[in-house]
């Protein structure tokens, strides 16, 4: 019983979180400009980062959680380096 | 996780709960994001998956590992703490290049710079003739 609960519940929330992707995928491509493409971004690895934890649920291996926590902190510095590029022209002045 | 015969049913409900109501709040601060017309309206959207979703998501995790190696997990916690200090940084920063990239191009939709700077005296009189 708990196993089919478990399975349902987190296939269909993979399946919710790639919809967000897709959406988040869509105003990369469409973005009129160069800053809402980086907010997409910015959503986007979050989703991609919550479709890991989903994924570690799943498997019930704690590797998954390195990996997401990796994903965070980089996708974070990404975003504040293209912030800066956007204001400044260069990243490291 | 899914293989643990010995798994409670209220802790996959709880499991099941949480991770539909995070990935459900992605997904619609996703289309907010599609959806919404202007840049200022859609730099709102995706923190519902940065606070709700992320927190939704870690809540049942925390969950599902508690409950399946006897013992309290709260790993989760680091993502959360990291999450939620670093999604207002990122998007203040991205908000203010955008707002400064609107105003050099003399956009009408955001007001300009001189009607939200505090007024700065005026560079005319020269520092000699001030007593």
């Amino acid at each position: 019983m708990s196993s089919i609960i478990l399975y349902w519940s987190i296939t269909i929330s993979q399946l919710l979180l790639v919809a967000a992707m897709a959406c988040c995928a869509v105003r990369i491509i469409r973005g009129p400009r160069a800053q809402d493409r980086v907010l997409a971004f910015d959503a986007l690895y979050v989703c991609a980062m919550l479709l890991l934890l989903a994924f570690g649920i799943r498997t019930g291996a704690t590797l998954y959680f390195e990996a997401a926590l990796v994903i965070s902190v980089l996708g974070f510095v990404s975003t504040v380096a293209l912030a800066k590029f956007l204001m400044r022209g260069e990243v490291i002045e | 996780m899914i293989d643990a015969g010995d798994f409670p049913v209220w802790a996959a409900l709880l499991v099941g709960f949480f991770a539909l109501l995070g990935s459900g709040l992605t997904l619609l601060g996703a289309i907010g994001l599609l959806r919404f017309r202007s840049f200022y309206e859609r730099v709102h959207a995706p923190t519902l998956g940065t606070t709700w979703g992320t927190g939704g998501l870690l809540l049942a995790s925390m969950i599902g590992f508690t409950v399946l190696e006897s013992r309290p997990v709260v790993h989760e916690l680091l993502i959360a703490a990291f999450i939620t200090v670093t999604t207002p940084v990122s998007l203040m920063l991205l908000a203010r290049a955008s707002l400064y990239r609107d105003r050099t191009e003399n956009s009408t939709s955001v007001p300009p710079f001189e009607a939200v700077e505090t007024p700065e005296p005026s560079p005319e009189p020269s520092p000699e003739s001030k007593p």
